[in-house]
């Protein structure tokens, strides 16, 4: 024990191992799945794509940069040690740097192949990108010796400075880390960064970093290095800062706290308030994107994070709240039209809402997990197909859908426009502030204890007295109230509604946000909704990386892969769930922590027979 | 004689024919601790999943209070004053013991939506409650539960304190009746005499009736006014422990068939 805790202070670190004590299986499959990934991603047609958005002009473009990062992360991971309990960590030296570099040449034969297959060869038939702009893109438009040598030349350094990453101190990889991650989020947030300084007149900052005048964006040389030593600087400066606050909120007395959160709460507010009369057009609407999903993700969360129950045809909710919204409102829905008030058609909304939840979840809701999952995939698509349906199509247009949707005012004294991205950004923050408070409070009760013990194992749940039916539905009926009230909005928004807008990818989407944010965590979400849909963008909405259209559901996928292998928890974890999942390494950190209680009574007579 | 809480009248369940209980007939009285004793798969279990309402019996019927608990839910069962700990340990490990003790009296409150949205008044004062009541049977079991291990999650406990923590859990359900399944099972002597101790407390102090299926005779002796021997879903004796324990049938469903008889 007191070994164990003396490491934990001092990581004694064993010898470095020799260079050639390599373990040459790993690198040569690091060097092929790195090869296949750039062969992949070429083919993809990012490079040729992706390469009208800079990172640094002109320097890097992110074309370049989607196959760069490649031999760079394998180079690096080849040599990850996984430390277990017990167990020390060797001294990096050169056979890391080797492993990097070997990774790395593999890597780029992957290039050399496709160059020279694209040269000679035309499978053009199956991979429609094999064509001679992507052989441009890859050889420069220098010829097949030039592109060779340059991409066994860059990835073998870069897989060398993977290698790397292991020996240098931690004092010189996190501000390298950090200064990457403002460099890359200052490219990333360009146009909103752009939308602001115009609203903050601070257009001469924004022109000092970033390239003037170039449509394909990007920072100029000064600007990344500007930013860069801005990454540096928060480092070694604010992170002390940081963590020095933090601490002090830690310590700082119960009531001190609440009395911290309020005023971080009411500072949230506030620049809700401020920030849209600042943001551009685009940026404003952008953000109600995000805002729309947020409000669906935020009732799935409850529906799939706190109570369990893995609904994909979450859609329907968001469909019944369009249709219910735009047959109540708009003058020209066929059959039925009364033409009521926006606020007056949302009571209606949250009354089908309702309707619908007990609808779709009565006859699934006493099914579990893969089953469940099933068939609300089932009911969340026969929900559009009837909505489309000639015998609907009186009430809901069918495929013509429901134009003519009024702006969404609030019993006469407000109204949002549509068209206005301001004003709806105001109309869905507002929804969006209710569902997290809604949430926020569900989760901390009666009921919400009860989602989580459904959550944790149903059947124990029910023999310690709870009605698993009754509290699986009013989770469900939640849910639905939340997608609605998206529904409405995004009625108002748009003006109109068709059934293609309520595709099952939709509900995919959503999953995707809650999951990739931290399932079960308020906070989790936002990010999430943040990240996926203002930075990659939504189903059928563009985000902030425009270009990246095209890419967004492979990226998606590729993420959601990565996230449920590497943390299954989330951008920002639920601590519940995240011991879930990591339940050993936990345990293991408590037992080190001496959190975990040995039986008291101590080894001494043997266990009572089972 | 004192209040007849639970009558088994001549029950009997198959699993696709299998025997797994037969014409059992069984009575527990008001302030009774009646063990329930038997070999490996002698249809113990599922004794105890019939009374709870997590199997239906093919035949028979079961009554509580004089009223009959065919066809109820389980959740039913527990609200109607029957609560039950499970032999393989099942608690809800993420979340904090605190919370499983609060869990469990949902069928105790009221509090819904409407309440949690309001933080009305009553649902402040239900909080309050269900977390006092809470603590209160946490403590029960000592320091063990409480304290800065109020917020830890279930599954940070060892074993012993899962053990104690399940009979909390089923206590706070606020029940007249608890079933425990072997509740000292993987216990070392030291502990699993201190919860002998603490399983006549329950009677004594906190009023409850028990049902106890234990393998550790030990503690069957210590504690039961009452003792049922079942082999193969039969009740084959019933009694004291004493007389159990001599009785020849008990002896043989345990140790087999002397030799020369079997053959
Ligand atoms: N759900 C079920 N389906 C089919 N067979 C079952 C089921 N539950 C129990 N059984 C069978 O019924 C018999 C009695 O099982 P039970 O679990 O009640 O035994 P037990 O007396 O509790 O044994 P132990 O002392 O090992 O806990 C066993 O043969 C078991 O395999
Ligand atoms: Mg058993």
């Amino acid at each position: 024990m007191t070994s164990v805790e003396h490491n934990l202070q001092t990581p004694e670190l064993a010898p470095a191992r020799p260079v050639l004590d390599q373990d040459w299986r790993r690198i040569a499959r690091f060097g092929a799945i790195g090869a296949l990934a750039l062969i992949f991603i070429s083919l993809t047609d990012m490079p040729d794509k992706l390469d009208g958005r800079m990172i640094v002009e002109p320097l890097l473009s992110m074309g370049y940069f989607s196959l760069l990062w490649v031999p760079f992360l394998f180079g690096n991971l080849v040599t990850r040690e996984v430390v277990l309990e017990g167990m020390v960590a060797h001294r990096k030296g050169v056979r890391e740097l080797l492993a990097g570099a070997l990774v790395g040449l593999l890597s780029s034969l992957g290039l050399v192949v496709l160059i020279y297959l694209l040269d000679t060869r035309d499978l053009s038939e199956p991979l429609v990108n094999w064509n001679s702009d992507l052989h441009t893109v890859l050889t420069f438009g220098e010829g097949n010796g030039y592109g060779m040598g340059f991409w066994i030349a860059v990835c073998v350094g870069l897989g060398l400075l993977g290698g790397l990453f292991h020996l240098l101190p931690r004092l010189v990889v996190q501000p390298l880390k950090a200064a990457s991650i403002v460099v890359l989020g200052a490219v990333v947030l360009e146009s909103a960064l752009n939308d602001l300084s115009e609203g903050f007149g601070l257009e001469s900052l924004f022109e000092s970093l970033f390239k003037k005048g170039s449509d394909r964006g990007g920072l100029s040389v000064t600007g990344a290095l500007v930013l860069a030593a801005f990454g540096f600087a928060w480092v070694f400066v604010l992170n002390a800062q940081v963590a020095k606050g933090k601490q002090v909120f830690q310590q700082a007395k119960e009531r001190n706290r609440s009395a911290t959160m309020t005023v971080s709460s009411v500072v949230g507010v506030a620049l809700v308030l401020i920030l849209p009369m600042y943001l551009g057009r685009l940026t404003n609407d952008l953000l109600v994107n995000v805002g729309l999903f947020l409000l669906l993700a935020l009732g799935l969360n409850i529906v799939v994070g706190l109570a369990g129950i893995l609904d994909l045809g979450y859609v329907a909710f968001f469909a019944v709240g369009g249709y219910t919204a735009a047959i109540l409102t708009s003058p020209s829905s066929p059959g039925f039209s009364p033409e009521l008030s926006w606020s007056v058609a949302i009571i209606a909304v949250v009354g089908m809402a309702i309707l619908a939840g007990l609808f779709i979840g009565a006859p699934v809701i006493r099914m579990r997990g893969d089953y469940l999952a099933i068939v609300t995939l089932g009911f969340g698509e026969i929900i559009r197909l009837t909505v489309r349906s000639d015998w609907a199509s009186g009430v809901t247009g069918g495929a013509q859908g429901i134009l003519n949707i009024p702006n969404a005012d609030v019993f006469g004294l407000f109204s949002f426009k549509g068209t206005d991205p301001q004003q709806m950004l105001y109309l869905v923050a507002a929804f969006c502030a209710l569902a997290i408070y809604v949430s926020w409070r569900l989760e901390n009760s009666r009921i919400g204890r009860a989602w989580m013990a459904v959550r944790e194992d149903e059947s124990v749940a029910e023999a310690m007295g709870i009605n698993t039916v009754n509290a699986k539905l009013q989770a469900f009926v939640v849910g639905a109230i939340l997608a609605s009230f998206s529904g409405a909005i995004f009625a108002a928004k748009v003006g109109s509604v068709f059934e293609i807008s309520f595709k099952i990818l939709i509900s995919i989407v959503i999953l995707v946000v809650v999951i990739v944010g931290g399932m079960g965590r308020i906070a989790g979400v936002i990010a999430g909704a943040l990240v996926l849909i203002g930075i990659l963008g939504g189903p059928n909405q563009p985000g902030l990386l425009s270009e990246f259209s095209e890419f967004k559901l492979l990226i998606y996928g590729a993420l959601l892969v990565w996230m449920m292998l590497q943390r299954p928890e989330g951008l920002i974890p639920n601590v519940r769930r995240s011991r879930e999942l990591h339940q050993d390494e936990f345990l293991q950190d408590a037992w080190l922590r001496k959190q975990v209680d040995e039986d008291e009574a101590g080894g001494e007579g043997e266990v009572a027979p089972a | 004689m004192s209040e007849r809480l639970l009558t088994i009248d001549n029950l009997s369940v198959t699993f696709g024919g299998l025997h797994a209980l037969r014409n059992l007939n069984f009575h527990v009285d008001r302030g009774e601790i009646v063990s329930v004793i038997g070999p490996n798969g002698a249809g113990k279990t599922t004794f105890f999943n019939m009374i709870s309402g997590m199997v239906t019996p093919t035949e028979g019927d079961i009554r509580f209070k004089d009223q009959s608990l065919i066809g109820l839910d389980p959740n039913q069962v527990t609200a109607r004053g029957i609560a039950r700990t499970f032999q393989n340990v099942r608690l809800f490990a993420n979340m904090t013991i605190l919370e499983n003790v609060m869990v469990s009296q949902h069928c105790r409150t009221r509090q819904g939506i409407f309440g949690a949205l309001f933080h009305t008044r009553s649902f402040k004062r239900e909080e309050e409650e269900i977390r006092a009541y809470g603590e209160e049977v946490l403590s029960f079991f000592g320091s063990r539960l409480v304290g800065y291990r109020l917020h830890q999650p279930a599954s940070v406990l060892s074993y012993a304190n899962r053990r104690r923590l399940e009979i909390a859990r089923a206590m706070a359900t606020r029940p007249e009746v608890i079933l425990l399944d072997e509740p000292v099972a993987g216990m070392n002597p030291k502990e699993s005499e201190e919860l002998t101790g603490l399983i006549g407390k329950l009677r004594d102090d906190w009023g409850f009736t028990i049902v106890m299926i234990e393998h550790d005779m030990g503690v069957v002796r210590d504690v039961s006014d009452r003792v049922v021997v079942l082999d193969h879903g039969e009740t084959i004796a019933q009694g004291s422990y004493d007389e159990v324990s001599t009785n020849p049938d008990v002896i043989e469903a345990y140790l087999g068939r002397p030799a020369e008889e079997a053959s």
